[in-house]
């Protein structure tokens, strides 16, 4: 299946951790819509390996399957969803206060 | 409490510059990444999928309020503001840089806090009854001997490359609140003949193959633990699998080769082993056990708490499910449920972690515990000042009564933060918590463990879930499996690892899923004195099974 998809290289940052992606010009971006979309399967390895090589600038690259679409690459699996978008969850620890007034009411 | 001496002191300064270096190693790229990884885990430190991830040792569950302090400002100064506690009773901070993670360790180090061995496959922390060294129920206090654990296995030279991590979990009670049977050695504090010593279980564990631990001494003379111990480990490093990661825990080493087997094993080396041990780890244990004798409490103390009860119906049903009986009747142990319906399992933020601090320090004698239901006990509290501690909890959003309810659920971090989940956890358990308030069923439901494990690693130990349910991704969607009948064990019913109920639901179709199971409990129990886990095992599966698939369209 993976081979009809086209792909983006992602990584994490080496320092700050976050998930960046790695852009046409060689940089890494933290958002999948600036992220090179790589149509060609021999060139995704070549961009792969080049990104590899951005060893303390990043960890752990890989190729990411995406579907191309009009507000940029959308990943193909779950696990590759959550990591463009974040966590579903914002914990604020605000309602945690609420919800004792409620309780107390 | 253990306090940190010159030599721990000196220790941790030693392996924070040690880890410090590695860091900047690695930032000028003289450690590759296959390199740093191993040396990274061995002080916590975690890639996960949107950041790094620290976890932080509670040795035993049990920390200071300038611990509990610290925690907040590690959290606000390099974190998000919040922190997560886990059913290891650690806690990790989600959003740390590992620029900054050196400064960190340093901070915590300064009110003797650490990150050592809480990951990799090591000796992990030694988690024991959230209780210890209060609960009227116990016959001696277990955190002496998880502290002598945490120093021997402290980068023991021998057990620092284990087949696969190994986790301990002690408990002095009869009411096992540490889940002993589902730790790779369960130890439990037994009398024979008026001496105290252990009955040892080994080979529990969860993930993809659920085991319960099985005895392996009946009665082991509390003298002869580390010994005992370390021919464990032996046994299991010589012949310990290391060709699968996923059958390398001691678990599968115990069933492939038979419980009497390894039993043979490690009486094998324990014959060598014993005669080196000549009495320094009991001259240690003496030191160790003197810091942990109860805090000098209050006398003479005012009926606060009996005549709160007979007045104030909200503060009487806190009290009922939050307060526990103490070693003195005149005090109390309290918990302090971190499940606030629609709010993240297990976390808290700074401000609450300062705020119970705080109320550790006035009324608590200094100390908390974290529990491995991912809850916060203050182990020692006057029953005097009880209302009032009630009072200072709600202020802090931290007065839910849920404890041993439906919404006191344990949940991984799951797909929104772990690399490893396949599903989420924490937003579902904050729908279930929500749902069900909302219906007002809590309270009638009564007695439920719910637990919520995003992948197959279990770490939400869905597996002893009255309910549990398992996150799976299947061809791209979340997918949930729900379990019923396990049980963590105590003195009523004998752990067990629940059922696998049938194929499972869609995200959205599991809080209707779990409302037609407990609704039809509802119906067929023997009046509310009947639990959920009562029902199942007098009805069997079947009714159950039949109510959670009533809706076939639900069934994805």
């Amino acid at each position: 299946m993976s081979r009809t998809h086209a792909k983006v290289v992602s990584a994490n940052d080496l320092r700050a951790g976050h998930t960046v992606y790695l852009t046409s010009n060689g940089g890494w971006s933290r958002y999948i819509t600036q992220a090179e979309v790589i149509t060609d399967e021999a060139e995704a390895q070549l961009r792969l390996l080049d990104a590899i090589g951005h060893a303390t600038v990043v960890v752990g690259a890989y190729l990411v399957d995406v579907e191309p679409g009009s507000d940029g690459p959308k990943p193909v699996a779950l696990r590759e969803r959550f990591r463009a978008q974040g966590p579903s969850i914002h914990p604020s620890k605000q309602t945690a206060r609420a919800e004792a007034r409620h309780v107390s009411a | 409490m253990y306090q940190h001496n010159d030599f721990d002191q000196a220790f941790l300064r030693n392996r924070n510059a040690q880890f410090r270096s590695q860091v900047e190693r690695r930032l000028s790229g003289s450690l590759t990444e296959d390199e740093f990884k191993p040396l990274r885990l061995m002080n916590g430190v975690y890639l996960q999928l949107h950041a790094y991830m620290l976890r932080v040792a509670i040795p035993y569950g049990t920390l200071s309020a300038d611990q509990m302090r610290v925690l907040a400002e590690v959290a606000e100064r390099w974190d998000r503001g919040y922190g997560h506690f886990t059913t290891r009773q650690n806690i990790q901070f989600n959003w740390v840089a590992l620029t900054d993670i050196p400064d960190i360790l340093d901070r915590m180090a300064e009110v003797g806090m650490h990150a050592i061995q809480s990951s990799g496959n090591c000796i992990r922390n030694t988690t024991a009854d959230a209780l210890a060294g209060a609960s009227a129920d116990e016959l001696a206090d277990p955190r002496p001997y998880a502290e002598l654990i945490r120093q021997w296995s402290t980068d023991h030279a021998e057990f620092q490359f284990l087949p696969r991590k190994f986790k301990i979990a002690v408990t002095g009670s009869p009411e096992d609140r540490a889940a002993i049977a589902a730790h790779d050695v369960g130890l439990q504090l037994v009398e024979q003949g008026g001496e105290i010593g252990f009955r040892v279980l080994v080979g529990g564990g969860l993930g993809r193959t659920p085991m319960l631990a099985q005895e392996l001494r009946a009665f082991l003379p509390s003298a002869e633990l580390l010994p005992y111990l370390e021919a464990i480990l032996s046994a299991y490093n010589l012949i310990g699998r290391r060709d699968n990661k996923y059958k390398a825990r001691i678990k599968i080493t115990v069933f492939e080769h038979g419980i009497d087997t390894f039993r043979a094993a490690v009486e094998e080396q324990f014959a060598k082993i014993r005669p080196a041990y000549t009495g320094e780890d009991q001259a240690l244990l003496a030191e160790i056990a003197a810091q942990f004798a109860l805090p000098d409490l209050r006398e003479n103390l005012a009926e606060f708490d009996a005549t709160t009860r007979a007045v104030d119906p909200l503060y009487a049903a806190w009290a009922a499910r939050a307060v526990t009986d103490h070693k003195r009747a005149d005090h109390a142990s309290v918990t302090v449920a971190l499940k606030v319906a629609g709010e993240e399992p297990g976390d808290a933020s700074a401000a609450q972690m300062r705020a119970l601090a705080d109320i550790a320090e006035r009324y608590g004698y200094n100390e908390l515990r974290i529990t491995h239901s991912q809850n916060v006990v203050l182990p020692h509290v006057a029953r005097e000042d009880l209302p009032t501690v009630h009072a200072a909890l709600l202020r802090a959003g931290l007065a839910a009564a849920n404890m041993g309810r439906l919404g006191d659920i344990i949940a991984c971090p799951g797909m929104d933060y772990c690399a490893l989940a396949t599903a989420r956890s924490i937003p579902l358990a904050q729908e279930i918590a929500q749902h069900f308030q909302t219906l007002g069923l809590e309270e009638e439901i009564g007695a439920l463990n719910l637990k919520i494990s995003g992948c197959i690693n279990a770490c939400g130990h869905h597996h002893l879930g009255h309910i549990g349910i398992l996150g799976l991704d299947r061809a791209g969607a979340e997918n949930y499996q729900i379990t019923i009948g396990g049980h963590e064990g105590d003195k009523k019913h004998p752990a067990a690892i629940g059922e696998k109920m049938g194929p499972g639901f869609a995200y959205e179709a599991v809080v209707p899923a779990l409302e037609r199971l407990l609704r039809t409990y509802l119906d067929l129990r023997n009046g509310a004195e009947e639990t959920f886990l009562d029902a199942v095992k007098r009805l069997g599966l079947a009714p159950f099974r039949a109510a959670l698939y009533a809706e076939v369209r639900d069934a994805a």
